[in-house]
């Protein structure tokens, strides 16, 4: 009996150093291949974390589903947004002449990009899918500037982790890892089949993360800032989305 | 309640004994797995009807708007006024934690899950004690439950063949399916496995299934709780909580 309970003892005892020294590793291995989300503190960290992870690990290359053309949706639904400012009438009263989007932060060139250079940028079309996080979807051709490109062409520095983004609308800025940033199908949209992208869906310019969610794909794009840190952002927990009690990872 | 399996009480009288050895109804694993998984369960059902509040309708196909028609429209109130629901409120929005506590509370159930299969297997659990060891006599245990007989002592020991074959259909049909069409919601997910959606028919299908999936397993629930009351609530909760059939003699 004593000799059962003292080879429990010991087992139970080489379990939980090795569950604790796993946890360690599997933590430090995590951080530094970044696997872990700017909201993995609090209840729902730990779930956070795993899904956020799980994701990255299997899909750092994989592509988003693309459609057909016969496909697009004939009535999408663009949502609602919070009111628009006199500033961005103001703009779109001009035909957004004088929208700019300014790049700085890390990068060895940061430039105010007016509008008219965005579009002159080689573009990338594909139809792709949206959904909300309430469960709804539509299928639309979007067309826009890779990401990359613009990283690449204000010189992002190597050490850039992040890319942080910010609308004409103060309450509504994200953030993605390079995963998504360097994605070639994260685009910086200003069509939307076959035409300018119409304000109601983000003209003129939208932010495009076609692997996650739509909250993810901000409208009214004026400003990306390149980072090796989301902490002094906000609240320090990566975008809007988690300040709002939404997590900040929406590929699921 | 110890008294019974304390070396000091073996002075031979012959129940002590029978109680030292007297086997478990239900295995450790299977009582941690089914309390887990129940607390899992209502973790996500709420949280989920949650979600469903903030567009409590249902497409077929890949897509799926307020512009489109719904093969289901549960004529609940939302918690979005983008949402014509016919009420002249909006619910507040619970989306934000219902999210973050559906998706741990998935990786619960779904460890919960792996490890209820992978011991149920190499223990012989499923073997033994769920895959009906033959089929006869399944019109007499038909019309036994729909009179809701009450079982005699000798089921207290064994499933039923009813009972075996709704247990294999939650853990193995149900449940999987439940997994499956979730991840099949998830953008990253299908990004990796296309395959996870396409053969499900579609986004919006996945959607769909979920929610009837949830239907069903909700029904088991009722049925299953119905049932373990007709064959003796305390002595069927006594045989999940502590693993014993009778009551613990003093």
């Amino acid at each position: 009996m004593s000799q059962i309970s003292r080879r429990k003892l010991i087992s139970t005892g080489i379990a939980a150093t090795a569950g604790v020294s796993g946890v360690a590793i599997a933590a430090a291995l995590a951080r530094r291949h970044g696997l872990i989300p700017p909201d993995w503190k609090g209840i729902y960290g730990p779930g956070e974390t795993l899904t956020y992870a799980a994701q990255r690990l299997l899909t750092r290359h994989s592509m988003a589903r693309e459609f057909s053309r016969g496909e697009i949706s004939e009535k999408p639904f663009a949502n609602e947004v919070s009111p628009l400012s006199d500033e961005f009438h103001r703009l779109q009263a001009a035909k957004f002449e004088d929208w700019k989007m300014t790049v700085d932060g890390m990068a060895a060139r940061p430039t105010i990009f007016s509008l008219a250079m965005i579009r002159s940028f080689p573009t990338r079309s594909q139809i792709t899918m949206i959904g909300c996080e309430e469960g709804w979807t539509y299928i639309a051709e979007w067309t826009g500037v890779p990401l990359s490109y613009i990283l690449d062409r204000v010189g992002a520095l190597p050490q850039v982790r992040y890319v942080v983004y910010r609308s004409i609308q103060p309450d509504w800025w994200e953030s993605i890892d390079m995963a998504d940033a360097l994605h070639p199908q994260t685009v910086v949209a200003h069509r939307m089949n076959g035409a300018d992208l119409p304000v109601p869906f983000g003209g003129p310019l939208r932010m495009r993360v076609p692997r996650q969610l739509g909250y993810k794909s901000v409208k009214y794009i004026t400003r990306l800032t390149l980072t090796d840190s989301l902490k002094p952002f906000g609240k320090g927990l990566g975008s809007a989305a988690p300040e709002g009690g939404y997590a900040w990872y929406a590929g699921i | 309640m110890n008294a019974t399996v304390s070396p000091a009480s073996a002075n031979a009288s012959s129940s002590a004994v029978i109680a030292v050895s007297e086997p478990k109804r239900h295995s450790a694993i299977v009582r941690v797995t089914h309390w887990l998984t129940t607390a899992a369960f209502f973790a996500l059902l709420v949280s989920g009807g949650e979600i469903v509040l903030s567009h409590p309708r249902f497409y077929w196909g890949e897509t799926g708007n307020v512009n489109a028609q719904p093969w289901l429209n549960l004529h609940l109130p939302s918690s979005r006024n983008t949402v014509p629901t016919g009420y002249g409120y909006v619910l507040p929005d619970q989306n934000g934690w219902s999210r973050y506590l559906h998706f741990q509370t998935a990786w619960i159930a779904v460890a919960t899950g792996l490890l209820y299969w992978i011991w149920g297997y190499f223990a012989g659990h499923f073997r033994r004690n769920l895959v009906p060891a033959s089929w006869k006599g399944i019109g007499a245990s038909l019309v036994e439950h729909l009179r809701f007989k009450r079982p005699g002592a000798e089921q207290a020991w064994s499933y039923n063949l009813l009972q075996r074959i709704t247990y294999l259909v939650v853990i193995f049909v149900l449940f999987p399916l439940m997994i499956w069409t979730g991840l099949a919601m998830s953008y990253g997910f299908v990004s990796a496995f296309p395959l996870s959606v396409q053969l499900l028919g579609g986004h919006q299908t996945a959607r769909s299934l979920h929610f009837l999936i949830t239907v069903l397993l909700v029904l088991f629930l009722l049925l299953h709780i119905v049932m373990v009351i007709v064959a003796g609530f305390r002595a069927r909760m006594r045989a999940m909580i502590t693993g014993r059939v009778a009551p613990p003699s003093e």
